[in-house]
């Protein structure tokens, strides 16, 4: 029997691996073969997709951008036996962008069934969760307060600390909420993890939930990924099946529900506070903090929320212990990052990397430079509300802190590339565009001072009163980062100001920018 | 798809009822049972949910997702967001455009509607599109107008 891999992940199945899977199927059948296709996640190299591995005595072969049509000819001239052909890439764990990189979260993404629990048990899978079973709870938050794992969501809070706090308090009920409205424009690894090996994110839930005595968890996913909340959905399933989530995990005294909730096209529910009123079945708008969710949360419960990455990263700490994972990494960005190379990018995908390689390295050496073959003009990193950085600062470690020392954000992670035809003015424009039609309404500068900034925006591109209206811009982005109560508002000046700063003249200007 | 009645609906609502908490999920299932939601369908929400209609009609207009006419058979999703617009979004949208599809009005013709989103996550193979949920990348005309005639043929 032949195994052969035909990706199911969102980005592979929108180049065409169905249509692969089944034509593999069918002239399987058509010939006699005894060919099994296993559906597996996305080995993250993205431009290969659809990126068919056979499985070999030597190891997995891959074939790129294989195309259903292709099939029967493929297969004819020794497909299942990892023969060579032009669309063969050899050994797909030797090819540089993997072998490269530190795959931790995303050990298992690419290379298991994600709906085999046997898959992941035989890969490590499980292992922190029967750790963290027969430790205490004060000692499963001191392993994550102690590897230095920091929230991936943008915020890069102390998983740990916020942990402790929900332990600390007293409650009838409390709640682990995994923010999967993976919003951002440029992120995808939320949605790569959730369809790929989404076990990895149950288990991380439910050692969170030991961790802090909550018995339910709710994973609130964007209606935009109507296939990674399929994915869930039937692991979830699976896991109630063999008793991994239920009233007695794994046999132990610990209980653990798990949901899926699914949003409603909203950008500003990925903010936590709106996340949790969505959650509650109201109008995602934001809440005033403190209270802290961590003390007044979902239903004014004691709630944990944390991005899907950093739930997912949980499972490796408690498996291979804090000091393992706290190896990695640079200053306070502990672990890795798992960044992700989109937009005008040669090889777009996943990077799994320990936080300190450049951002030259990542986007040119790793990335290969852009897709359209021009040279990059500028990245934007960490989605909509994250700076746009030049050429110049192509030197810059990749990490909290040294991001924000030259005005950026790693935020999600998430790089997006653009040539140089890319017009600044019009990237700035659309950034309070963009705020303005998400905006929950709650703060009069997000709410209004979006709709001015557009407006103001457009007087400056057509040269009326160039320097009064600079000034008025820089007058409102203030007032939007100091008077917003969330990110929405209080970053989108962020990549105004960084667009404006870089490049005025693509903003026609011919005044002197402060 | 307009045939529905009272009844239907609160059952299929049926486990939510009295939930206040479940005005966003009982919105979901009704556009997930209709297509659409109807007007009539608030009122029905707020009798089960136990919260006032003014409530219910807040919820529907705060996500985008909601939709107070039925939709056309195919309802293609193409991104507008940073990722895509550094991989050409701007061309494929004004060529739809050309084809009598404007996607910030999402207007219906010959049984397709096409919208903007912000993001699908496929962002690495961008302009990305969505056709009835089905993703597409490096999208062009050609695709998405393949995939729409195998849902409306």
């Amino acid at each position: 029997m032949t195994k052969v891999f035909v990706p199911m992940d969102s980005a592979a199945l929108s180049m065409g691996a169905n249509e692969v899977a089944q034509a593999i199927t069918d002239q399987a059948t058509k010939s006699g073969l005894d060919v099994t296709v296993v559906r597996n996640g996305s080995r993250g190299m993205l431009w290969l997709e659809p990126l068919v591995e056979v499985e070999t005595e030597a190891g997995r072969i891959g074939y790129a951008n294989v195309s259903a049509d292709q099939i029967p000819d493929l297969i004819a001239t020794g497909l299942l036996s990892g023969s060579s052909h032009d669309s063969c890439l050899g050994l797909v764990e030797e090819l540089d962008f993997l072998k490269n990189q530190t795959r931790i979260t995303f050990a298992r993404v690419g290379v298991t069934d994600p709906l085999s629990l046997v898959d992941y048990e035989a890969n490590g899978g499980l292992k922190g969760l029967r750790n963290a079973i027969a430790m205490t709870p004060a000692k499963i938050v001191d392993e994550v307060t102690d590897s230095g794992l920091r929230g991936r969501g943008g915020a890069g809070f102390p998983a740990g600390i916020k942990w402790k706090t929900v332990l600390n308090t007293e409650s009838d009920q409390k709640y682990i909420c995994c923010n999967a409205d993976e919003g951002d424009s440029g992120t995808f690894a939320d949605r790569m993890l959730m369809e790929g090996d989404p076990f990895t994110l149950i288990e991380g839930m439910i050692i969170a939930g030991i961790a802090v005595g909550a018995t339910q968890g709710l994973i609130y996913v964007r209606s935009e990924y109507p296939h990674a909340i399929d994915v869930l959905n039937q692991a979830i399933q699976i896991a109630i099946e063999h008793k991994v989530l239920g009233t007695s995990v794994l046999g132990s005294e610990f209980s653990f529900n798990l949901e899926v909730r699914v949003g409603a096209g909203s950008y500003v529910c990925g903010e936590e506070t709106a996340m949790l009123e969505s959650l509650e079945g109201k109008r995602g708008m934001v809440r005033a903090k403190p209270p802290i969710p961590a003390l007044v949360g979902l239903f004014g419960k004691p709630t944990v929320i944390n991005n899907v990455m950093t739930l997912a990263a949980v499972p490796m700490i408690l498996a291979d212990g804090a000091a393992s994972y706290q190896s990695f990494g640079v200053d306070r960005s502990r672990g890795t990052q798992v960044f992700q190379l989109a937009g005008n990018i040669l090889r777009g995908g996943i990077v799994e990397l320990p936080f300190g390689i450049t951002l030259g390295d990542l986007v040119n050496k790793v990335g290969g430079g852009t897709h359209s073959g021009r040279p990059v003009k500028t990245v934007q990193i960490g989605g909509p509300l994250g700076a746009y950085l030049g050429v110049e600062s192509w030197d810059v470690p990749m990490g909290y802190e040294s991001l924000a020392e030259v005005g950026g954000m790693l935020g999600h992670g998430g790089i997006v590339i653009f040539d140089d035809t890319v017009n600044m003015a019009k990237q700035a424009r659309f950034a309070m565009e963009f705020c303005a039609e998400e905006s929950c309404g709650k703060c009069t500068p997000c709410r209004i001072g979006s709709t001015r900034g557009v407006e103001v925006i457009d007087r400056i591109v057509a040269g009326e009163e160039q320097a009064k209206n600079l000034e008025l811009l820089e007058d409102l982005c203030e007032v939007m980062t100091d008077g917003s109560l969330c990110a929405m508002g209080g970053l989108t000046p962020l990549p105004v100001r960084s667009a404006l700063k870089l490049f005025p003249a693509d903003f026609g200007i011919k005044v002197e920018v402060k | 798809m307009s045939n529905f009645s009272e009844e239907s609906i609160l059952n299929y609502l049926g486990p939510y009822k009295g939930d206040g908490s479940a005005v966003l999920r009982s919105l979901q299932l009704v556009q997930e049972l209709l297509g659409y939601v109807p007007d009539s369908a608030l009122d029905i929400i707020a009798k089960n949910s136990n919260v006032s209609r003014a409530e219910v009609y807040g919820v529907f207009t705060f996500y985008s997702d909601f939709r107070s006419t039925p939709p056309a058979k195919a309802v293609v999703k193409v991104c507008v967001a940073e990722a895509c617009q550094a991989s050409g979004s701007a061309s494929l949208i004004s060529e739809l455009h050309d084809k009598g599809y404007d996607i910030h009005k999402g207007n219906i013709k010959d049984d397709i509607q096409m919208e903007q989103t912000f993001c699908l996550g496929n962002c690495a193979l961008g302009p990305a599109a969505m056709v009835n949920g089905a993703p597409i990348g490096r999208a062009t005309c050609a695709k998405i107008f393949a995939a729409t005639s195998a849902v409306t043929a």
